[in-house]
C-alpha cells in the first residue's frame, strides 16, 4: 500500500508497514539534475562497477580473494548519483555497496582490484582489504565495519573546512537500513543536525540487513520519518531508477551546498545478490524478487536512456565490451604484482616513527 | 606568579595550542561557555570564539568528529566529561582513529582528553583508569602525566604529534598538585623520568600513583631503606630502557598501579623486565594495583580499593624482605 500522507514538501510520499509495500511510483517532473550527460556518464559507472565485480565474485570462487565479497548488485543506481553529484573537494564516505559512487567520485578498477587481491601497490598495501579502502587525505574515507561510524567522520571532515572558512563543500556517505539502528547513526545524524552541516546521507533499504527482515529491524513504519527527529530535511528516491535517484540525490547534494543543512535521502530498494558471495540469500522470498523492488536498476536504466534516446544499443553494447576488456586486462596484471612481504613490512602502527624514531623504537621494539 | 594547579596546567596548556596553532580546536560536552565539568576550558570559548564547542552528549560522535577533522588537516582536542564515558566513544577511538595510519597512510593527529582516576566519593562510573584499554590498541599513544609540569608540556606534545593521543590527567591531582612555574624545556614523550633516586628497590608508576610511590619511600628512609621511583610518564611507548636500568641498580621492583591489575600497565612492566632483565633481579617482581572490584563509593571503601602510601609502604617492605 502506498500513501501520500505527508504535507510537508520534502516528504513525497511515505509507504506504510515495516516491510516497505514498493508499488512505483508515478512519474514526477524531470529533475534539472538529470542531463543526459550526467546521465550517461552514470550509467556508464553502473556498468564499470557491475562488471567488475562479476569478475571479483569470479576471482573470490577461485581462490584468488581472500576473505569476503561484498557486491553492490541491484544498489548501482542509488550509489552512483550520490558520487556523481559529488567533487573534488567534497568528502565521501562509501560504504558495502558502493562500488558505483566509489567510482564516480574517482576510485578506479585498478585500486579496487588491487585492495581486493591484496596488492602491495594499492592503496590499502595488503593493511586492509575489499570494500575497506580509500584516501582519506583526499576526502575518500576508507570506511571500518562498525555500521554508523562514518556519519560523524563525515561530520568531522566538514567542520573542518567550517573552521577554516571554506565554504561548497558538501560530505556524502551511505549506509543501509541496518545501520540506521545503531547509536553511532544515530549520533552522527543529531550532531549534523545541530551543527547544520552540509552533509547527504543516503539510506538505502534493501530490505534485509544481513539476513534479518525490516520487522527485527526498525518498529517505525517509515524511516523516512526520523529525518524529522533529527531536524534535517528528508527526501525519498526509487532505489533502482536512475533518473529518479539522480534527481532526488543530485537536489539534495545541491541543496547541501547551497547552505540548507543536512539531507537524509531514503531509497527502498533490494540487493539482487547475497550480503557477501558467500551468502545464497535464500531467506529473500520471490515475490519480493519479483515486485518491481526486485528490478535490475541496470536493466531498467538502459531502457530508460534508449528511450529518451540518450544512449543507443550499440553504445550500450560497445561500453560494455571495453569495460570487460579493461576489467580482465587489469585483473591480469594485478594478478602479477607484488604481494605483501612480511620481512619488508615495517610492523608500526604510529605515525611519528620517523620523527622520534629513537623514542619509539626504544619502546615499541617488540 | 601565585602557585599553578594541575588542572590550571591542562587549561593553559590548551590556551597555549589554540594561540599558537590555527588548526586546534576543543569539542565536548558543557565546555563551552560553562568552561567544562571541572573548568579545564575556563574563559577558552570566550577567548577564542568559535573554537571551543559543546558536543551533544555523543562521545562515539565526538570522536568521530575529531577523526574526520584531524584527515582533514585540524589538530582537535577531545574532551571526556570522565574518562569513564569514553567507553561510548571506545570503536571510534581503537576502530577508527588508532587504525587510520596503518591502513590508509593518512595521519590522525588527535586527543582524547580523559579526565581520570578515583576521588572521594566518585564511585564506580566517575573513578575508573583506562590507560591500559587503550594502550592496548597499536597506534595511540597513552600519557599519564604525574606533575604539574609534564600535564603542561605533554598536553601540548600530545596535540604537536601525528598519532591519536589518549591523555590521562588525573582528576585526583588537579587541585592538590600546585607548581611555581610552568617549565620551558620538555623531556620528550616516552621518556620515564626518575622522581627520585634510590638503591634499595625500584618502584615504577604512573599518573597519583607516583605520589604515593614517593610518600612509600619517604616513609621506608625511617626503615634504612632508598627507593627509586619511576615515573613512567607515558604507558605507550613505555620506556623499558629506563626502568630495565633502575632495575640494574636495585635488584628489586614493585610496579604500582590505579587500575585493576589483569592485563594491566602493571602486567606489562613486569612481563617486560622479566623477559629483558631477568639477571637483574634479586626477588621476583611485585606489582600493587586496585582491588578487583567495581571502584566503591564510599570514601573508607574507596581509600581501600586503591594502593596508597601505605599500601605502597608495606609492599615495598615485603619485597625488601623477599
Amino acid at each position: 500500500m502506498l500513501l501520500i500522507c505527508w504535507e510537508l514538501p520534502y516528504y513525497k510520499t511515505m509507504t506504510l508497514g515495516k516491510v516497505s509495500a514498493f508499488e512505483g511510483l508515478p512519474a514526477t517532473k524531470p529533475s534539472p539534475e538529470v542531463t543526459r550527460e550526467n546521465a550517461r556518464r552514470a550509467y556508464r559507472i553502473m556498468l564499470e562497477a557491475r562488471i567488475l565485480e562479476e569478475k571479483l565474485a569470479v576471482l573470490y570462487r577461485s581462490g584468488k580473494i581472500v576473505g569476503g565479497v561484498f557486491l553492490g548488485r541491484g544498489q548501482e543506481a542509488l550509489s552512483v548519483s550520490l558520487g556523481i553529484h559529488l567533487r573534488r573537494g567534497d568528502v565521501y564516505a562509501p560504504l558495502i555497496r558502493d562500488q558505483a559512487g566509489r567510482m564516480a567520485f574517482g576510485d578506479t578498477i585498478l585500486d579496487t582490484l588491487r585492495t581486493y587481491l591484496g596488492s602491495s601497490l594499492g592503496s590499502m598495501r595488503g593493511r586492509d582489504g575489499n570494500i575497506h579502502r580509500g584516501r582519506p587525505s583526499e576526502g575518500y574515507h576508507a570506511m571500518i565495519s562498525h555500521l554508523g561510524a562514518m556519519v560523524s567522520t563525515v561530520c568531522g571532515g566538514l567542520m573542518a573546512k567550517r573552521f577554516r572558512g571554506e565554504t561548497g563543500a558538501v560530505g556524502g556517505t551511505c549506509i543501509g537500513e541496518g545501520g540506521t539502528s545503531t547509536g553511532s547513526f544515530h549520533e552522527g545524524m543529531n550532531l549534523a543536525g545541530v551543527e547544520k552541516l552540509p552533509i547527504v546521507v543516503v539510506v538505502a533499504n534493501n530490505q534485509f540487513s544481513y539476513s534479518t527482515p525490516n520487522d527485527r529491524q526498525f518498529a517505525c513504519s517509515d524511516l523516512l520519518a526520523r529525518a524529522e527527529g533529527y531536524g534535517v530535511r528528508g527526501r525519498r528516491a526509487v532505489g533502482n531508477d536512475l533518473m529518479d535517484c539522480l534527481g532526488v540525490i543530485g537536489e539534495a547534494v545541491s541543496a547541501a551546498r547551497s547552505g540548507e543543512g543536512p539531507q537524509l535521502v531514503v531509497a527502498d530498494l533490494l540487493r539482487l545478490v547475497g550480503h557477501g558471495e558467500h551468502d545464497d540469500a535464500t531467506y529473500i522470498p520471490a515475490s519480493m524478487k519479483e515486485s518491481p523492488l526486485g528490478k535490475d536498476c541496470l536493466d531498467l536504466a538502459r531502457t530508460t536512456l534508449l528511450e529518451k534516446g540518450w544512449l543507443t544499443g550499440e553504445e550500450a553494447d560497445e561500453w560494455r565490451k571495453i569495460v570487460e576488456k579493461e576489467v580482465e586486462e587489469t585483473s591480469s596484471k594485478v594478478l602479477r604484482e607484488p604481494v605483501p612481504d612480511p620481512s619488508e613490512e615495517d610492523w608500526n602502527a604510529f605515525s611519528c616513527l620517523d620523527s622520534q624514531q629513537h623514542l619509539l623504537h626504544q619502546g615499541e621494539r617488540q | 606568579m601565585s602557585a599553578i594547579t594541575y588542572l590550571e596546567a591542562i587549561r593553559l596548556a590548551q590556551q597555549k595550542a589554540l594561540q599558537e596553532d590555527p588548526r586546534v580546536f576543543i569539542y565536548g560536552q558543557d565546555i563551552g561557555g560553562f568552561g567544562g565539568a571541572f573548568k579545564a576550558t575556563k574563559n577558552l570559548a570566550k577567548e577564542f570564539p568559535g573554537r571551543v564547542l559543546d558536543a551533544p552528549i555523543s562521545e562515539d560522535a565526538m570522536v568521530g568528529l575529531a577523526i574526520g577533522a584531524a584527515v582533514e588537516g585540524m589538530r582537535p582536542i577531545i574532551e571526556m566529561q570522565f574518562a569513564d564515558f569514553s567507553t561510548c566513544g571506545f570503536n571510534q577511538i581503537v576502530n577508527q582513529a588508532a587504525t587510520l595510519h596503518y591502513r590508509t597512510g593518512t595521519s590522525c593527529p588527535l586527543v582524547v582528553r580523559l579526565p581520570s582516576g578515583g576521588t572521594p566519593g566518585g564511585g564506580p562510573f566517575h573513578s575508573q583508569s583506562m590507560e591500559a584499554i587503550y594502550a592496548h590498541y597499536p597506534g595511540l599513544i597513552v600519557m599519564t602525566p604525574a606533575t604539574v609540569e609534564d600535564a603542561y608540556t605533554m598536553l601540548l606534545e600530545a596535540v604537536a604529534l601525528d598519532d591519536p593521543v589518549i591523555f590521562c590527567e588525573h582528576k585526583f591531582l588537579y587541585y592538590h598538585l600546585k607548581a611555581d612555574k610552568l617549565p620551558d624545556t620538555v623531556l620528550p614523550f616516552g621518556k620515564a623520568r626518575i622522581a627520585r633516586q634510590g638503591r634499595d628497590a625500584t618502584v615504577v608508576a604512573y599518573s597519583a600513583m607516583v605520589h604515593e610511590a614517593l610518600a612509600a619511600a619517604e616513609e621506608l628512609t625511617h626503615d634504612g631503606y632508598d627507593i627509586e621511583v619511576v615515573d613512567l610518564r607515558t604507558v605507550r611507548p613505555i620506556d623499558t630502557d629506563t626502568i630495565l636500568a633502575s632495575v640494574a641498580r636495585t635488584g628489586r621492583l614493585l610496579v604500582v598501579g590505579e587500575a585493576w591489575p589483569w592485563g594491566g600497565v602493571a602486567a606489562e612492566v613486569i612481563a617486560r623486565v622479566a623477559t629483558e632483565g631477568f639477571g637483574l633481579l634479586d626477588a621476583p617482581p611485585q606489582r600493587l594495583n586496585a582491588k578487583e572490584t567495581p571502584v566503591p563509593y564510599h570514601p573508607a571503601l574507596w581509600g581501600t580499593h586503591r594502593p596508597t602510601a601505605s599500601s605502597v609502604a608495606n609492599s615495598l617492605r615485603q619485597l625488601l624482605e623477599l
